[in-house]
């Protein structure tokens, strides 16, 4: 953050990954919120298998992504504005963002810390595979613009 | 709440004010009404007249005119404020958990917001003579200011007082007790405000931290709140100790304030990014002046 002048029109790349990586958690943190606890109602809000060590990373974790996304924004704003934001890692980044939230989600809250399940009163197993399968391509889908990115910028370099 | 007319009572005078804050007795109804006005319009008149006393003294003494954005937050928070003590809301705060949320929400959380983003210690600068600015100025750069003032300490005293209030015996002696009623609406208050100001103060400050150590602060202040909403409702039937609440009131009182912290979050972090985008932009354009301002012509 703060740049100087002087790396005008040279691409931030990590700035730029790492702003829309914020954006993409906060996104999907909203989408879990809304869609997941309030629209269809699955998840609750406490399911009375929380130990205290869950309540209180699963309280941090809901405070981190309101300002993650929102500090997101404001620093995708200055990079375009500087005229520095790279593009192709920008979407990267929101893809490992939304992927790393899903994953982590599925993985550690829902079965390391059983904050909550997907649902109720159901057979988990199919919902436990999509949540972490969709979870998972869209990090790979990430970690491939990346290399992509990466590759891309070798090869002009060698060219 | 039958009979209510938003009136500044002025026969209500007469009548000690420590009644103002009594509980309804049967009888006197509508002075009552009339009495527990007297309160919210004091303060919406005392701090709105004191804000325009200043903006006049400001400009006087600086020839430069005060921001209406600023005025619009602190009349914004004068009303929050006001709402928050006014007759129908502690009326209900006296009947149980949710109307106490409410009222701590307000109180706590966005009356604050209202009333730091408007600048106020810009505005008493601005206003003073040269002997008081430096007086103040003093105090600000003060060894206890600058501790207090730290967005984790300050963070610290607003949800660290919400955790004794909620997990001892003070939550039901707030309810029993009007003086200690009192004094924890006043909590609420002053830590709630030195948080928002630590946090996102547009004042001056000259140890305020940079943007990052305000926005863990804020992220540690805000997860322990939304911990404690949880772990009220986790035990609503037990929590607040002594209470006697509902466990479904309970229940509902903690869910409004999980979701009412996360809007008071969301404020906080927009004014937070918000300044620290505007700050560099105007740094930004110091540095490297745009183009079109340029001298290219001989």
């Amino acid at each position: 953050m703060g740049g100087a002048s002087r790396d005008e029109a040279v691409p931030a790349r990590r700035a730029s990954v790492t702003a829309t990586a914020l954006i993409g958690v906060g996104l999907m943190a909203a989408v879990d919120e809304i869609v997941f606890h309030q629209l269809l109602g699955w998840h609750h809000f406490y399911d009375g298998a929380s130990s205290a060590v869950a309540l209180a990373s699963d309280g941090l974790l809901h405070a981190g992504e309101l300002v993650a996304v929102v500090g997101g924004f404001f620093w995708f704003a200055d990079l375009r504005r500087r005229g520095v934001l790279a593009p192709r890692s920008a979407w990267a980044g929101v893809f490992l963002g939304l992927g790393a939230f899903q994953l982590f989600d599925g993985v550690v809250d829902h079965k390391l810390l059983r904050l909550h399940q997907i649902r109720y009163g159901v057979d988990l197993l199919p919902y436990d595979l999509t949540w972490n399968t969709v979870g998972l391509v869209l990090l790979l889908v990430g970690v491939v613009l990346l290399v992509r990115d990466r590759g891309a910028r070798a090869a002009r370099r060698r060219g | 709440m039958t009979g209510v007319l938003p009136l500044p009572a002025a026969p209500a005078s007469t009548v000690p004010a420590s009644s103002a804050v009594a509980h309804v007795h049967a009888g006197g109804e509508v002075s009552f009404a009339l009495v527990g006005w007297l309160l919210p319009v004091a303060v919406v008149v005392a701090l709105v007249m004191a804000h325009a006393v200043l903006v006049t003294g400001r400009r006087r003494a600086t020839g430069r005119r005060w921001s209406v954005g600023r005025t619009v937050a602190w009349v914004g928070g004068v009303l929050l404020l006001a709402a928050a003590v006014s007759p129908p809301v502690t009326a209900w705060a006296h009947a149980g958990a949710r109307g106490h949320m409410v009222q701590h929400l307000l109180l706590g959380m966005y009356a604050p917001v209202g009333l730091v983003l408007a600048a106020p210690v810009t505005l008493v600068l601005g206003a003073s003579t040269p002997v008081n600015r430096h007086r103040l100025a003093v105090v600000l750069g003060s060894a206890p200011v600058r501790v207090l003032s730290h967005p984790v300490v300050a963070g610290g005293i607003d949800v660290g007082g919400l955790y004794v209030l909620y997990l001892t015996g003070l939550y039901a002696a707030s309810m029993g007790t009007p003086w200690v009623h009192v004094v924890v609406n006043l909590h609420f208050l002053l830590a709630g405000t030195l948080f928002t100001w630590a946090v996102v103060g547009p004042d001056p400050a000259p140890h305020r931290p940079g943007v990052r150590i305000r926005a863990l602060a804020l992220v540690l202040a805000a997860g322990a709140h939304a911990v404690l909403a949880k772990i009220l409702y986790a035990h609503a039937s037990s929590l607040p100790t002594g209470a006697g609440h509902d466990a479904t009131e309970m229940q509902q009182a903690a869910t409004w304030m999980y979701y009412g912290g996360d809007v008071a979050e969301l404020a906080l972090a927009v004014a937070l990014f918000a300044a620290w985008y505007r700050a560099a932009g105007r740094v930004r354009r110091r540095v490297a002046p745009a183009p079109t301002g340029a001298p290219l012509a001989p």
